[in-house]
């Protein structure tokens, strides 16, 4: 059986090209996506839904690129055929300057070996241990045991798993699913790391956890990471490069700060609004980004639980030395901790009289001024 | 009973496990790959091949439809000519692994096609071709609804091989009929209830002891 498959890449040859590949910048070099008039329709009993339609764009190697847009606008599509999960209608794929749809069975397997991908649900095997489920990869490659195993332990060590070995999928955190997830990814040295929503299941923390192990991973092994996600924080966190899609077309493209800063099209900023969320809409229509003469300063106070008892709105008034009155906000008492986001406002206050604050609140920061009271 | 009546069920005893083991054999070797071609063979898997798979499916119907009774007469002919012979433990496995199969591969069908689809994807992803994705995801991971299956079919063929004892396979069925029915001895047929009863509860609770432990990991 093993013996008519191709030759497998020895590790260290693969680590040579990775080395290889962190030098030449070229954006049909390795790790390099374009698509080209990309269409994608789907035929079901339900009828014919277009989940793309003519995507030319061009993906840069090297960097984090994150992919938004509303549930359905194809964006799991887009992604799936990268590695040819899914067959595009017509137009064209080219990873590292190859055309991908010519690719034959052979082909694509070596092409899927050079391209890891992790999951919302992390789809690790039930019936294999840590170790196991890391390992498949290149047992399926033919690789010799002892080299699997050295490998192995590297990634195992490199996203912070030691000791987790000979664990069961079932006994381990979400976090730490996704880090198994995230190291079966990476065992063959791939040059693009494919994430479909990878952090949707897991806590903020965790989250932010897996977040900083994806940017360590990008810039340690320089590779491409493209991800899906429908949290805007995840986006600002770590990408550098953001493409909208809107029903199967590109909404807009470019960097991060430029996409968000000032989004262009109205399914950006659908998908931006939800941030601005504790601001009522009176009041953010009147917020001036400086202070206003005789105006007031609109601050956010925001509660963790962690900082004990209950807002005391007199105690910060005293610190800052001004009255203070409550616009907005929610408290939730969830199992004896106060929690929440108050919005208030304050004559002569300026961002760094809020320094005073620490240890009353979890954070505060100054939304904007508004010219006259509220 | 007299000592010779317990070598008797001793012996009976020994060729039910014969043929429900042979049988099961069988079933088991048979059953897994036409339940694993049922699975990848169908639309949506990974191996589409629509007319065969429907032209299996038929079949494997066929024979789950028939009367494990009905089965066994019908059978007689091709009996006889795969053994010789229509009576005894080895003309009795030919329609008990020949009713257990289909009955089987429906039942591991089922368990393999439960298995997640991001498993199948995530295999893809990472270079598996499809012989380890049966391999190494399909079949390990239904593994404990394949032994649950296997249980249940082992149970059903202990039945089965008392009635394929009414026409001569010998076997405890073959006993209970002999002796217990045709010569009112109630103590033999208790006796062959005991062991029969036995031999369910002790196959049931290793297959659940398994299932538990495939399943706690
Ligand atoms: N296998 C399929 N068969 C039929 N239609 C599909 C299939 N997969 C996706 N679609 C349709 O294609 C469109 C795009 O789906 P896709 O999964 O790419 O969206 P998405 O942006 O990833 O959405 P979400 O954020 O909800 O994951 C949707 O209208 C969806 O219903
Ligand atoms: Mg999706």
């Amino acid at each position: 059986m093993l013996g008519t498959m191709a030759a497998p890449l020895p590790v260290d040859a693969v680590a040579n090209t990775v080395q290889a590949r962190a030098r030449a910048i070229s954006p049909a070099g390795p790790g390099a996506v374009r698509f080209e008039r990309l269409d994608k329709t789907y035929h079901s009993a339900a009828g014919a839904v277009r989940a793309l339609e003519e995507i030319d764009l061009e993906i840069p190697t090297g960097r984090i690129y994150g992919i938004i847009g509303r549930s359905g606008a194809g964006k799991s599509s887009l992604l799936r055929t990268i590695n040819r999960l899914e067959e595009p209608t017509s137009g064209r794929v080219i990873v590292d300057g190859q055309d991908i749809g010519r690719f034959d069975e052979n082909a694509l397997v070596q092409l899927r070996r050079r391209i890891g991908m992790i999951f919302q649900h992390f789809n690790l095997l039930s019936a294999k241990t840590v170790r196991e489920n890391v390992a498949l990869p290149l047992v399926v490659a033919g690789l010799p045991r002892r080299r699997i195993d050295q490998r192995v332990d590297e990634v195992l060590a490199l996203v912070g798993l030691e000791g987790k070995h000979d664990v069961y999928p079932s006994r381990l955190s979400g976090g730490q699913k996704q880090r198994v997830g995230i190291a079966r990814a990476l065992v063959h040295k791939p040059e693009i790391l494919l994430c479909d929503e990878a952090t949707s299941a897991l806590d903020p923390e965790t989250t932010l956890s897996i977040l900083r192990l994806l940017r360590d991973i990008n810039r340690s092994l320089g590779l491409t990471i493209i991800l899906i996600t429908h949290e805007m924080s995840v986006i600002r966190e770590v990408c550098e490069n953001v493409l909208v899609l809107e029903q199967g077309r590109i909404a807009e493209e470019g960097p991060v700060w430029q996409v968000f800063g000032d989004p262009k099209h109205d399914a950006t900023r659908a998908l931006l609004r939800p941030l601005s969320r504790d601001l009522p809409e009176d009041l953010a229509a009147r917020l001036a980004p400086r202070p206003v003469a005789g105006g007031e300063t609109i601050i956010e106070l925001h509660y963790t639980g962690a900082q004990g008892g209950d807002p005391d709105l007199a105690r910060l008034a005293a610190t800052l030395g001004t009255s203070l009155r409550l616009l907005h906000g929610t408290i939730d008492r969830i199992q004896g901790h106060a929690q929440g986001t108050l919005l208030v406002a304050a004559r002569g206050i300026s961002e760094q009289d809020l320094d005073a604050l620490k240890g009353h609140v979890g954070s505060a920061r100054v939304v904007g001024y508004v010219a006259s009271d509220v | 009973m007299s000592p010779a009546m317990y070598n008797r069920l001793w012996a009976a005893f020994l060729d039910t496990v014969q043929m429900v083991g042979a049988s099961a054999l069988i079933a088991l070797l048979v059953g897994i790959p036409i339940a694993v071609f049922l699975v990848v063979s169908s639309p949506g898997g990974f191996y589409e091949a629509p007319r065969l798979n429907r032209a299996v499916a038929a079949v494997v119907n066929g024979f789950r439809a028939t009367p494990f009774i009905v089965l066994l007469v019908a059978l007689l002919p091709f009996t006889r000519f795969l053994t010789g012979t229509t009576i005894g433990v080895w003309a009795a496995i030919v329609p008990l692994s020949i009713s257990a199969t289909p009955f089987f591969a429906r039942i591991a069908e089922v368990s393999l096609r439960e298995v997640d689809k991001g498993l199948i994807e995530a295999a893809q992803a990472m270079g598996c071709r499809k012989w380890h994705i049966v391999r190494h995801v399909l079949l390990p991971e239904a593994l404990p609804g394949i032994v649950g299956g296997f249980t249940i079919t082992v149970v059903t063929m202990i039945g089965a091989s008392a009635m394929a004892g009414a026409v001569g396979a010998g076997g405890l069925g073959d006993m209970a009929i002999r002796y217990g029915y045709q010569r009112f001895d109630t103590a033999v047929m208790v006796a062959v209830i005991i062991v029969l009863v036995a031999m369910v509860t002790i196959v049931q609770f290793a297959g659940d002891y398994t299932v538990r432990r495939l399943r706690d990991r």
